[in-house]
């Protein structure tokens, strides 16, 4: 049995389950990437660009011959395929060959006996590099004569959406902003690692920790110039992820040096280095306007959004089309002019977090919602439950909403949810003031304030992404025991999905033993674990393959009885294939030969942008609503969030411990970017590549959450299920800063919202108003105007 | 690579001696400050000299009216054992990190890194403590005030170490107050610490992580001494009139040199000196007049 | 440099640690007990915490030569240690997802638990400020702690 191997008993879909490698866990036996081990194997470390745009003059690798322990030294000539991936192009060099395009970007691997070794190495290398200039702020991206960041120009990609005309939508009121939010870094507590073994029919095998095996491959093969049967990956223990693993960062490193040497080699980053080696989420401006009838029927909106994805284009493209479409926020907008541009900068490449595109128009969209309620002298809550979406109500994008789409209940919901206990405001203990220990205030200059927001994410890849799903089940005789076994490629990254999946099994087979596989890209491709989609794409294959796993048990019972089985319908329970209630056959004794199924799991079809921005272009949506109250010193600018409530569109409950795990996770990164997270950035390099200088929040800075499960499943999917690993994140911040506008009377349009801010010592971020819309052949990613090669498109 | 020496002497006697033979070698008590640096391979130190074995430094004790801290006391030792004799110290002792740090962490190293940020300097400086160091030849003191003499610079000799802090024992109210942009886990964005000393009529005052080195707010001192025996206010005891208080403020603010950088802006820590200074100086004095009551 | 200790009861001794190495190195590369993580080699988010002669400390903050001769019980040796409670009530409570932060934090918790019985929600908050975890918003954490110390009534 490997490592992540995991037996467990007991829950079924919808119970109350335990993680089902919650021992290992405690017990420190569970094996993470970084924590790989194999004999006689090799240690890496990466030379990285120290500036963020730079020519490379020269490469000098003497000072490294005859180091002691060195075992490779390899630079981008030495890449044996094609030097470029990427998730969306293959836009980004494995090693830098001629310029260097971000702070951070890797420009030599080593491999030596030892970690101290191998960057002792990596310090002899003579790195010369000749200024180039470099775009470090979005809008001068777009500006004339702006540096180039990439060949094809600095728009990555721009999506216009038009319904109807905003001028003459009959708006008696309008309300305008202007809003910014920062680079946030994933901060997973696990950082990137990986170990890759040389094989004998000269491929590799590649144990890592990542979000999605087979598009990993699809970007390493290439690279590696082997065919994909030859490049092997398993799935190593994920340490968190939260968007930070679905590009590639160690991988094709290690599988070089492993290759090159002959040895396995791994290479496992540290904190520093972590923050150069995966995405962040993107930086956003927004300028918004939003006009609506005296009575409080929003009629129309205007946004302009621009976001910063850095150096090479990573998921930017899927990250601006959810942006877009999600920018008027969950409501019924007759008229609608949304222009949104991504952008390449020298800034640090942007991709895939939490939410993906969601939480920065989230926080437009409910601050304006906030303004125009004040306008109208409406209450927000009111004026939210007024305009709500609903089924058989559209988008912008004129998707017209078939399935779930309970935004007036989690609004509800969330408004009924009990406020905290009064506090006296003398009195409290530490934690009972800003500040905690630090003993800045005892009630002095507090103000309390309350906050709240709606949001929604969709669920699965959107824009004509048929991101199947696949598992293999698989029953057979431990004993005299049926044991049931779950193989996907699926990724397990702290979420919970194994435990979720050997739920279903039970539930849908009546076999308590469920052993989940290692997964490995031996198995189908069942897609990233990612867009809150696994419960719905993974679940639903195994969901379906359980399904054809009774089939056959059935078909067996039948052919044994004979016809003793009649023409009863059969069920699966308690170890029998009962016929009309009856027994007919033990299960163990059908499984002479084991029984196993692959099924793949498709969700419904959607489609792609027209030139006006409509189209049905994502699967479903999850809906969510967050209260938050804080406490603000407002001398200090210092905050204490007193309590966050949270009512969460989950279609239906498949494990209770598991959802309210994911709800307050999820809002503590939100309450992250309100409060505290920011990468900053001077001329494109992080002053901040520490735990010490980028603040997460401490279990001192988290309320408790109370939450509510809004259960309105949705048709056609598994159980009616729907992922809420995103939706809470997406409101939380505009939630807590709403709360903090309302304990102040400040603006506050920036996250995370500083003290300066909070204190009044800064004025809110400032706009010279929106940059013109830039001149491109259409909606699709602009490289792909110019025949870039593409990335895990290539997959489904 | 960097060979590295590590000395690991058992008494302090051998201490003094391996620091006079290795100048270079840096000093490691509890590690928490020279190994973050080593980890993130920005000190590359040619010898570590381990003075964890040194029990001499571990032990603290009464003399007259001071506390001698040994300089190997660790953070949580001062927070459960001389919360008595140094509240100021104690409290600023509870904000250091957390308690796997505050185990490890000691006012020595504190004083070695003499890092602007240090949380136990401001209550040092205010409470009017003297470095005790050491080097095999002799042994001397340094006022906290004089301790300090740039960006992690302190000054310390080559071949000195420190052995101890002696520090006043609180004869009135003290506070130390620290801010950081989170509710625990924090470097400060900036700190305070206050001390009332009635016996003498002096006030100490202390400003962390707001200039170069931890500092006095030596005007806003004078001040404030002034003011309370001019009127007589240490013996009546009546409250202090908002403009006292203010002015008080002011000049600690003043006093401070703070920049803008990853954790805090200049604009903001001056302001937040204000805000410290009005709550600690109404704190403390509050706590003077209940105390006589 | 030659590193002697007992770790979880047994006397292990490495040969070739570095001078500048640390214990979490020690424990981890020469000794293979992956079981304390290593996330931030700063002492800022706990996962590497351990016991030092009963001490609660961050591993990646201490040198190795200042662990020789020293008694070392990791999350491996919790359990002999008699802290199956705290790990059982982790894992019943929910405040384990990715898990990387875990060790550190059942380490926390059992020091917590061993110096205060029956510990308040500000006493947990300080106790464990020093273990950052990123997925579970730490409610379930604290849950966990309160379960630990009265394994009878579950929250």
């Amino acid at each position: 049995m490997t490592a992540l191997d995991t037996v467990v008993a007991g829950g079924r879909v919808g119970e109350r389950a335990t993680r089902l490698d919650g021992y290992p866990k405690v017990t420190g036996q569970f094996a993470y990437a970084s924590d790989l081990h194999r004999d006689g194997m090799l240690f890496g470390a990466t030379l990285r660009s120290p500036v963020a745009s730079a020519r490379i003059r020269s490469l000098d690798l003497s000072g490294v011959a005859g180091s002691p322990g060195v075992a490779a030294v390899l630079v981008a000539a030495d890449v044996p395929g094609k030097n470029r991936f990427g998730l969306n192009f293959d836009d980004q060099p494995v090693l830098a060959d001629t310029v260097v395009r971000y702070q951070g970007e890797p420009v030599a691997v080593v491999a030596a006996s030892s970690p101290a070794r191998a960057w002792d190495a990596v310090g002899r290398i003579v790195l010369e590099l000749e200024p180039l200039p470099g775009v470090f702020d979005m809008e001068e991206a777009l500006a004339d004569g702006a540096h180039r960041v990439q060949e094809v120009g600095n728009v990555l990609r721009h999506v216009h959406i038009e319904r109807g005309d905003t001028r003459s939508a009959g708006a008696d009121v309008w309300v305008e902003g202007y809003y910014e939010t920062a680079m946030q870094d994933q901060a997973a507590l696990g950082p990137e690692a990986g170990l890759a073994v040389p094989a004998e029919d000269g491929g590799v095998d590649l144990y890592v920790a990542t979000q999605w095996l087979h598009a990993d491959r699809e970007q390493i093969a290439p690279c590696l110039d082997l065919p994909d049967e030859k490049v092997r990956l398993h799935l190593a223990g994920v340490g968190g992820a939260f968007g930070s693993r679905e590009d590639i960062h160690m991988q094709i490193h290690a599988c070089m040096l492993a290759l090159r040497t002959g040895r396995p080699v791994k290479l496992s980053y540290g904190r520093e280095e972590s923050f150069h080696g995966h995405v962040h989420r993107h930086p956003a401006r927004i300028w918004m306007r939003h006009g609506a009838t005296r009575d409080g029927r929003l009629v129309a909106v205007e946004a302009r959004l621009l976001f910063d994805g850095g150096a090479y284009a990573s998921s930017s493209p899927a990250v601006l089309g959810n942006a877009a479409t999600f920018a008027a926020g969950p409501y019924d907008v007759p008229h609608v002019r949304i222009d949104g541009t991504v952008v390449y900068t020298n800034n640090p490449p942007c991709g895939a977090m939490r939410g993906f595109g969601a939480p920065q128009v989230c926080f437009g969209h409910e601050a304006q919602m906030d303004k125009l309620a004040r306008a109208l002298g409406i209450d927000p809550v009111d004026l939210r439950l007024r305009n709500a979406l609903e089924p058989g109500l559209s988008l912008p994008s004129g998707q017209v909403l078939t399935g779930s789409a309970p935004v007036r209940e989690v609004i509800a919901r969330c408004a009924a949810l009990p406020m905290p206990d009064a506090e006296p405001l003398e009195g409290r203990g530490a934690f009972g003031y800003p500040g905690g220990t630090g003993n800045v205030t005892r009630g002095e200059g507090i103000k309390r304030g309350v906050g709240f927001a709606v949001g929604f994410k969709n669920i699965a890849y959107s824009e004509g992404f048929d991101d199947a799903g696949s598992a293999r089940v698989t029953v057979r005789l431990e004993g005299d025991e049926p044991v049931a076994e779950i193989h996907t490629a699926a990724v397990e990254m702290g979420q919970g999905l194994y435990t979720l999946l050997a739920q279903i099994v039970r539930t849908e087979l009546d076999i308590d033993r469920v052993v989940v596989r290692q997964a490995d890209t031996a198995a189908r491709n069942t897609g990233s674990t990612s867009a809150s989609r696994q419960s719905m794409m993974s679940g639903g294959a195994v969901q379906m393959a359980c399904a054809q796993v009774r089939a056959a048990l059935f078909e067996r019972a039948r052919s044994q009885a004979g016809a003793g089985a009649g023409n009863h319908e059969l069920s699966v329970g308690r170890g029998w294939v009962n016929a009309g209630g009856h027994p007919l056959a033990r299960v163990a004794d059908l499984l002479d030969e084991p029984v196993s199924r692959e099924a793949v799991y498709h969700h419904r079809r959607t489609g792609t942008f027209d030139d006006k921005g409509q189209g049905d272009v994502h699967v479903c949506f999850a809906f969510a609503a967050e209260r938050a109250v804080v406490d603000v010193d407002e001398d200090l600018g210092l905050v204490r969030v007193v309590q966050v409530a949270a009512a969460i569109d989950a279609g239906r409950v498949l494990n209770p411990l598991g959802m309210s795990g994911q709800v307050e996770g999820g809002t503590a990164q939100g309450l992250g970017l309100a409060l505290m997270e920011e990468v900053q950035l001077s001329d494109g390099a992080i002053r901040n590549a520490s735990f010490t200088d980028y603040l997460i929040p401490t279990i001192a800075d988290m309320p408790p959450v109370v939450s509510a499960a809004v259960e309105d499943p949705e048709p056609g999917v598994p159980y009616g299920a729907k992922g809420v690993g995103e939706s809470p994140t997406i409101v939380a911040t505009a939630a807590i800063v709403a709360a903090l506008r309302d304990a102040t009377g400040r603006e506050l349009n920036r996250a995370p919202v500083s003290p300066d801010e909070l204190a009044g010592l800064r004025p809110p971020a400032a706009t010279q108003g929106p940059p013109p819309c830039p001149d491109v052949p259409g909606q699709d990613p602009v490289p792909l105007y110019f025949q870039s090669g593409s990335g895990q498109q290539r997959l489904m | 690579m960097v060979q590295t020496t590590f000395l690991q002497p058992a008494s302090w006697p051998e201490a003094l001696e391996a620091r006079a033979a290795n100048p270079d070698a840096v000093p490691v008590a509890g590690g928490t400050d020279v190994l973050v640096e080593v980890n993130f391979g920005r000190l590359h130190p040619s010898g570590l000299l381990d003075l964890g074995r040194v029990r001499e430094l571990r032990t603290w004790g009464r003399e007259k009216g001071r506390v001698r801290v040994g300089a190997g006391v660790t953070y949580s030792e001062l927070i459960t054992q001389l919360r008595g004799d140094l509240p100021a110290l104690a409290t600023a002792a509870r904000t250091v990190g957390s308690p796997p740090i505050r185990n490890r962490g000691t006012l020595g190293g504190n004083l070695g890194t003499a890092s602007p940020a240090g949380d136990c300097h401001p209550v040092l400086l205010a409470c009017g403590a003297e470095v005790e160091v050491a080097s095999s030849r002799v042994s001397r003191t340094v006022p906290a005030d004089e301790f300090f003499v740039g960006p992690k610079r302190n000054a310390l000799g080559a071949d000195e170490l420190i052995s101890g802090v002696w520090i006043p024992r609180a004869t009135g109210p003290q506070s130390f107050s620290k801010v950081g942009t989170r509710n625990a886990m924090v470097i400060a964005v900036c700190s305070l610490a206050l001390a009332l000393h009635p016996d003498s009529g002096r006030v100490g005052t202390g400003i962390g992580s707001a200039g170069p080195v931890p500092l006095r707010a030596r005007e806003a001192e004078a001040f404030l001494e002034g003011h309370l025996a001019e009127r007589g206010a240490w013996e009546s005891k009546r409250p202090l009139e908002e403009a006292v208080v203010d002015r008080f403020a002011e000049l600690v603010s003043q006093a401070a040199a703070p920049i803008d950088d990853v954790r805090g802006s200049l604009r903001y820590r001056r302001h937040a000196l204000r805000v410290l200074a009005r709550r600690s100086l109404g704190w403390c004095w509050n706590d003077y007049r209940e105390a006589a009551r | 440099m030659k590193v002697s200790l007992t770790v979880n009861g047994a006397r292990r001794t490495v040969d070739d640690a570095g001078e500048s190495e640390t214990l979490l190195q020690v424990l981890r590369d020469h000794l293979g007990l992956t079981g304390t993580k290593n996330a931030c080699e700063q002492g800022e988010c706990g996962s590497c915490t351990v016991y030092l002669d009963g001490t609660l400390v961050c591993s990646c903050l201490v040198l190795a030569g200042q662990a020789d001769g020293a008694e070392v019980t990791t999350v491996e040796g919790l359990s002999a240690a008699g802290a199956a409670a705290v790990q059982e009530a982790f894992v019943e409570a929910g405040a384990v997802q990715c898990g990387f932060c875990t060790p550190g934090l059942v380490m926390a918790a059992h020091d917590l638990l061993a110096h205060n019985p029956d510990p308040g929600d500000d006493d947990i908050r300080e106790a464990l400020a020093g273990n950052l975890c990123r997925c579970t918003g730490y409610q379930k954490i604290v849950d966990a702690v309160h379960r630990a110390a009265s394994p009878t009534t579950t929250p």
